[in-house]
């Protein structure tokens, strides 16, 4: 049937030489590698999450959250200053950093996207995202703490506005550039200015992701130590006033945990509870909401 | 099953000057394919003979790249793909379970539509899959970048930037690279997928004339969209339509007189 | 689109309706801008003012003095500068393979899809818990770790400097594995992007060479991912240098020079941190001096990165 040709025998081990069994084996041990160094990293996060939950829920109680610290080597009492103080820090960053940002990325999405003061912008927004967190704090207490005179939370507050500055500018750029062109070039076609189509049509649709990067920026700001550590320092006692020393959970966490008191040491761990479960459920709200609905 | 055209079931009676390799080289037999519950391909026959170009051409998605990649199980990247039927090359089915996909593969070289060079020098490009098999041999390599890229015609382009980025090579050039780079292996079969269509028209006749001259070594398949290459490169064409093969048989007698009406329609441009 | 039913009859002039009047967004807008670079510069300038006393006093000494004694006036921060740049080399050195793993089973399908986006996840998570926390896990969970085995390591291997003893639990060694685990994410995120814009075609031509998965891996995807991986590695680094909380409770606050990994170093962030609420005249102003250096290493190294990470990207579009 065939004519005579130059192959015979199995076609596919023509060259004589098979797969060496050392290639395949080789594979293999590298997948099995790649998984196992995989899951191991996770090994960690789920020793944080699982010690945290247990160590962290046995003194969760009304208590916690309605009174005071208490002195040392009493065994009673709560944090409710520490989540005020929180909640007032984060508050006062979010004032200062949600227009500032959005602004900003309006100006250099739909404004000017090529001016050199944009390109500046999102430069700088780089780098303000890798400074230390500390270097907010460092500023905040030579600008406001050393003229106060005082610690203060408006203090911590500036802080933590500006290490979330970046986060939401950032954000709301890429949301605001997510927006198809299409939509602006209908609503300008159809006579509206470019305020009433950015308003209209651009922030609408940009809305969700920009409600995610702040969510993210809320998060991020509340477990925040350093920047509010020697701005807001502590205090064991309500807040009167945005110009006082104020207490916050994550320095709460920092002051408590090296204590050789039992209670004290417990009341931290709860307090990186709560702290975990917000960002494990902002971060999880952010994943359902960011829908990469464009792309 | 789909029905089968049944002039597909006869071999294909080719004149004793036109056949000088063996006939019945690759068979493929009742071959359909499926991407998860879609098929691509309706019971396929198909018998290539050994040293010719056989074209595969047909409008867009009826089923040639695909076809063309079931011959080194390329589309087994693809998650849920099914397949029934068989291919055989030289009297072995490529899905032999005692067939490895890696040894398939060094034997049936493949040039990509899009040319597709690794981020390397020419050099290392050509003799990668030499490395991957283990060679170490400084003189081998050597030996077998120059032949490769004497076959491809493009020795005397390159011999004096060797050591230098392939990608900074111009697009016909890449393209000429990797069939340099697929017959280092030295495979009996090159599977071509559109070969030429990102490339401009002298590009394009080079490796036109490549794809001739390497036929003496080689049984060549091309997938094409363009039917005057096909009528130029190739000695058998085969004409698919929505993933069945209408016409298999010589390229001149499908250019000329086809004998089914839909091919005709197709070569004359009616439709496609 | 609907172009021609608007186009129909619109009696009167053609800016009917139009009041032209000074855009105050666009203004603010630009405000907004104007005052985000501004800030930078205002960051830098506060900074730098109240450094200025001990920039005059100490001078570049300040870079090689090895005592920082408060009580007496001596400021210098050689030690903290080694400890920064131990802690976060050897964070790097337990987070690479670790990130570059995970960030090349995320871009394989060794397993399902939802397995992987499950394993993404997590590992976003491992960004997002606070500084804080990791080191309060650390105190509980690393330190005495650290402490059991580094008395063993310090036992066989003690001849060695790197593991001379005696071992402490709060070290440079318990610092830098909790580090590792907090620039994770960042090596592999950044990896897995570059190994995702490896275009297909480069993978599939080097299985059509007969490539078993693995060549294909090292042979071909990192190596045209690499630079990508190299700015994911100096952008982890910059991160490693900044981080505060984790390593101020857990390196232990020594000013001492070592060189062994299992002896208390300190490095400039922890110094800061420890040290600012507490901190009188002159010492304010080193302390300033100190974040003046951590921010110019911490941009430059940033710099750096960016530029890598912006030229990967623009190599990566000469392939496609």
């Amino acid at each position: 049937m065939s004519h005579p040709s130059k192959i015979s025998g199995n076609f596919f081990t023509q060259d004589g030489k098979g797969t060496s069994p050392f290639r395949l084996i080789r594979n293999s041990l590298l997948t099995g590698l790649c998984i196992s160094l995989s899951m191991l990293a996770l090994l960690p996060l789920f020793s944080i999450v699982m010690l945290v939950v247990k160590k962290g829920m046995p003194l969760m109680s009304p208590a916690l959250f309605t009174e005071l610290p208490p002195p040392p080597g009493l065994e009673e009492g709560g944090f409710a200053n520490a989540i005020i103080g929180t909640v007032i820090m984060v508050g006062i960053a979010l004032v200062l950093a949600i227009p500032l940002g959005i602004l900003a990325a309006i100006h250099i999405t739909e404004y000017e996207p090529s001016s050199l003061l944009s390109k500046a912008v999102r430069f700088v927004a780089k780098l303000l995202n890798g400074i230390p967190s500390i270097i907010c704090g460092v500023f905040a207490f030579a600008a406001i703490v050393m003229t106060m005179r005082s610690f203060s939370a408006f203090a911590g507050g500036i802080a933590l506005s500006i290490l979330i500055l970046p986060t939401i500018l950032l954000t709301a750029e890429q949301a605001l550039l997510d927006v198809p062109n299409a939509y602006r070039e209908a609503s300008l076609g159809l006579g509206a200015t470019p305020f009433q189509t950015i308003f209209r049509i651009v922030l609408p649709d940009a809305l969700p992701t920009i409600m995610t990067g702040v969510m993210l920026a809320v998060a991020r700001a509340a477990g925040e130590t350093a920047p509010v550590l020697f701005t807001a320092l502590f205090s064991a006692n309500w807040i009167h006033s945005i110009m006082e020393p104020t207490a916050s959970l994550s320095v709460l966490i920092y002051n408590f945990a090296a204590l050789p008191f039992d209670y004290q040491v417990k009341m931290a761990w709860s307090a990186s509870l709560i702290l975990v479960t917000l960002v494990t459920v902002t971060n999880v709200l952010a994943q359902l909401f960011f829908s990469p609905k464009h792309r | 099953m789909t029905s089968i055209p049944e002039f597909s079931r006869r071999p294909l009676e080719l004149a004793d000057d036109f056949a000088p390799g063996e006939i019945n080289f690759m068979k493929v037999e009742d071959f359909s394919f499926f991407y998860g519950k879609k098929q691509a391909l309706h019971g396929i026959n198909l018998t290539i003979p050994s040293r010719k170009v056989t074209a595969f051409i047909g409008p867009s998605g009826c089923g040639k790249s695909t076809l063309l990649r079931n011959f080194n199980r390329m589309n087994e990247l693809i998650p849920c793909i099914r397949h029934e039927g068989d291919i055989s090359i030289h009297g072995t089915s490529i899905y032999d379970p005692s067939v490895e996909v890696i040894a398939l593969r060094r034997r049936i070289g493949m040039v990509f539509q899009k040319s597709n060079p690794f981020p390397m020098s020419i050099y290392e490009n050509i003799v990668y899959p030499l490395r991957i098999a283990g060679e170490r041999n400084r003189a081998v390599l050597d030996e077998a970048v120059e032949r490769c890229l004497r076959s491809a015609a493009l020795w005397e382009e390159v011999k004096d930037r060797l050591h230098e980025s392939a990608i900074g090579l111009s697009g016909g050039q890449m393209q000429r690279l990797c069939i340099a780079r697929a017959i280092a292996s030295r495979p009996e079969i090159l599977l071509m997928d559109e070969p030429c269509s990102a490339l401009d028209p002298i590009a394009t006749a080079k490796v036109e004339e490549l794809i001739i001259e390497l036929k003496k070594e080689f049984t060549i398949l091309i997938v094409t969209h363009n039917m005057h290459q096909a009528s130029r490169v190739s000695d058998l064409t085969a004409f698919f339509y929505l993933g069945s093969l209408v016409e298999f048989d010589k390229t001149q007698k499908i250019f000329t007189n086809p004998a089914k009406q839909q091919t005709e329609d197709y070569i004359t441009g009616r439709f496609g | 689109m609907g172009g021609n039913s608007i186009a129909k009859g619109s009696p009167g002039p053609i800016n009917r309706g139009y009041r032209p009047r000074p855009d105050f967004f666009r203004f603010s807008c630009f405000l907004a801008s104007a005052l985000t670079v501004a800030l930078l510069a205002l960051i830098l300038g506060e900074i730098l003012y109240k450094a200025w006393p001990a920039i005059n006093k100490f001078g570049l000494g300040f870079l090689s003095g090895v005592q920082w004694s408060p009580n007496r006036g001596v400021f210098g921060v050689l030690p903290v500068l080694i400890g920064t740049a131990a802690s976060s080399l050897l964070a790097l050195l337990f987070a690479l393979p670790l990130g570059l793993a995970i960030a090349v089973f995320l871009s394989e399908n060794f397993l399902p899809r939802p397995v992987r986006q499950f394993i993404r996840f997590m590992v976003e998570l491992l960004a997002a818990i606070p500084s804080v926390v990791y080191g309060l896990w650390g105190i509980f969970v690393v330190v005495p770790l650290v402490q059991q085995y580094g008395a063993v390591l310090a036992d066989k291997l003690g001849f060695l400097p790197l593991f001379a003893g005696p071992a402490y639990g709060n070290s440079l060694l318990t610092a830098s594995l909790v580090l590792a685990l907090m620039v994770l994410p960042t090596i592999t995120a950044i990896s897995r992007n570059s190994l995702v814009a490896v275009p297909p075609t480069l993978r599939e031509g080097a299985y059509a060479l007969g490539a078993t998965r693995w060549e294909t891996i090292l042979g071909v995807i990192l190596p045209t991912a690499a630079p990508g991986i190299v700015a994911s590695t100096i952008l982890s680094f910059g991160r490693a240098m900044g981080e505060t909380m984790a390593v101020a409770m857990l390196i232990g606050n020594s000013q001492r020079l070592s060189c062994s990994l299992l002896s208390p170093s300190n490095t400039l962030s922890a110094l800061l941190a420890n040290q600012f609420a507490e901190a009188e005249g002159i010492q304010v102003s080193a302390l300033m001096y100190a974040a003046v250096i951590l921010v110019i290493m911490t941009l430059a190294v940033n710099i750096a990165g960016e530029a890598v990470l912006r030229r990967t990207q623009r190599s990566l579009v000469g392939l496609k």
